[in-house]
């Protein structure tokens, strides 16, 4: 990039993806494609069995109870909207709370905001500490029995700090309360069961887990799904339609109108095997590893601030020179062939929490390296001298 | 100096750097020896919101000729500024107004104006042409 071998470190705004879900997409177009859930021809069975095998897939690789727990949506943000809208218009009234915290991504705000103003539920927000953490007895004194639902980041975006949601959840169940897990960037980084973690409600995206665009996961426990109202209508998510009356198809498909993204589903089971096949442990392991070295090296750089520093993180380093605009650090950056985000990251209250315009953020996935962590931080100790 | 003329004479200084480091350091330069907007000015009315980074911009006409101080919070992006004030101040509020402004792409800044660059350049160069416009209507 820009002449240079690039180091990509954007990792958590959207991964790279292997041959094997290129693969896979060119396979089900040239191969596979019909409409599913159709037909009764040969070949729209054949999409239909890749489509709802990419379901068991999901299903086993987060441990849902069900498949019909699994519902297919566009990703994190459309799950979220998903769960706003009918679990919000079900069970939210006014003077409800909905707990959310400090550092949330604009997807795990904006679509409570608007529920709220329809229902007159109001947004609660757990603070967050110095070193990018939320305090579990503060958290526990927002909890009432006026909340209806919690609805947190597992692992932060642009801190990287790993929220201790199993505590969370049963502090949360011991008043009957639901929670959703914005799961968005930790499915990608380490192995999460949804039912050892007794999550209620659980969202993410294939796109930053080495899978398609466009294409996401909502889980949701059979209990609540069953009691809510579809999202969409249209075709797919019936069962009956007459002009007085439609009867709903039963889960997952209520949830799903429309055709769905087929070729999606199928990418995104390739890119769940090509996980499995390394291993979410060595994953995790290899991460961690790499965002020590990573650390430990921009830590040394004169006037490096981090923004983060819990003891449970997974692979973001977010920082700030001293002196020296996020934006201008990122230009120079971007010149050397570093690919890093810069600006707020879409959690502009967090960024106002600490005073800051943004940071800049790099950001792991499995196939990073040290050398590329080396080029980063010769990148911002050639950049800070330019700029100071 | 016609603002054509200014221009080409940036693209001829912009011809002698070697590469980008050199190009950009003289930005960097230029950005740090801005002179400052009045610190009245550095208000909401004044301010172009970009996501990345700030801009502020005031214009003022003195006889014929508009006058433009601005700033911004990242260093680059007062670079550039400056570069645009070098092309703008002190010209007719007409020939703002109908200005053809090559001189970013030739001299490979172009991303630097990119509506999804999200820098408030863009949108300080509308502003500059807006106020020649509404000023050379006066
Ligand atoms: C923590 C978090 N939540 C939600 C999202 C939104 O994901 P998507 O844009 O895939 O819907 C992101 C991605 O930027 C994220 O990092």
């Amino acid at each position: 990039m820009n002449g240079k071998p690039m180091a990509f470190l954007d990792s958590a705004a959207s991964s790279q993806k292997p041959e094997q879900v290129l693969e896979a997409l060119d396979h089900y177009y040239r191969t596979q494609n019909a409409n599913v859930h159709r037909g009764v021809y040969a070949l729209s069975q054949i999409a239909t069995d890749a489509f709802e095998s990419s379901r068991r897939t999901v299903q086993q690789f987060i441990n849902a109870g069900s498949e019909r727990e699994v519902i297919f949506v566009r990703g994190t943000t459309e799950g979220i909207n998903l769960v706003a809208s009918s679990f919000g218009r079900t069970f939210f009234k006014a003077g409800s709370e909905i707990l959310i915290t400090g550092m949330e991504h604009h997807s795990n705000i904006v679509p409570w905001q608007l529920i709220a103003e329809q229902t007159g539920a109001v947004l609660k927000v757990v603070p967050v500490t110095d070193s990018g953490e939320i305090e579990l007895d503060v958290y526990a004194s927002m909890l009432s029995e006026k909340t209806a639902l919690v609805a947190a980041v597992h692992v932060s975006n642009a801190l990287g700090t790993v929220n201790p949601v199993e505590a969370m959840i049963r502090l949360a169940h011991e008043q009957d309360i639901p929670v959703l897990l914005d799961g968005a960037q930790a499915v990608p980084h380490m192995k999460v069961d949804v039912q050892a973690l007794d999550a209620d409600f659980y969202v993410f995206s294939a796109h930053k887990m080495l899978g398609p665009t466009g294409f996401g996961i909502l889980y949701g426990k059979e209990k609540w799904l069953d009691k809510m109202p579809p999202y969409h209508g249209g075709g797919e998510m019936i069962k009956e339609v007459t002009f007085e009356k439609t009867t709903f198809n039963e889960l997952p498909f209520k949830f799903e109108a429309g055709t769905p993204d087929i070729s999606g589903a199928v990418a995104m089971e390739a890119a769940i095997r090509y996980l499995e096949a390394i291993g979410m442990d060595q994953v995790m392991r290899r991460e961690q590893e790499l965002l020590e070295y990573g650390t430990e090296k921009l830590l040394a750089i004169d006037g490096i601030r981090m923004y983060g520093t819990a003891p449970h993180k997974a692979g973001v380093m977010s920082f700030l020179l001293e002196g020296v605009h996020p934006f201008d650090l990122g230009t120079l950056l971007d010149k050397m062939g570093i690919a890093v985000r810069t600006g707020h990251h879409c959690t502009q209250p967090l960024m106002a929490r600490f005073g800051i315009p943004g940071t800049v953020r790099a950001s792991l996935g499995i196939y990073n390296n040290e050398a590329d962590l080396d080029q980063l931080t010769e990148g911002v100790i050639r950049a800070a001298t330019m700029l100071r | 100096m016609t603002i054509n003329e200014i221009q080409d004479e940036i693209i001829e200084e912009f011809g002698f750097f070697e590469d980008w480091m050199e190009k950009y350091g003289y930005i960097i330069d230029l950005g740090k020896n801005l002179p400052l907007i009045d610190a009245q000015y550095k208000d909401e009315e004044h301010q172009i919101k970009g996501c990345q980074s700030q801009v502020w911009l005031q214009a003022d006409m003195e006889e014929d000729r508009v006058r433009f101080t601005a700033d911004s919070d990242a260093v680059i992006t007062k670079g550039i500024i400056a570069l645009l004030i070098r092309v703008f101040d002190n010209q007719k509020a007409a020939d703002i107004a109908h200005a053809d402004l090559y001189f970013i792409d030739k001299i490979g800044l172009k991303e630097h104006l990119s509506p999804t660059r999200s820098n408030g350049l863009l949108s300080m160069v509308k502003q500059m042409k807006y106020y020649g416009l509404a000023l050379s209507a006066r």
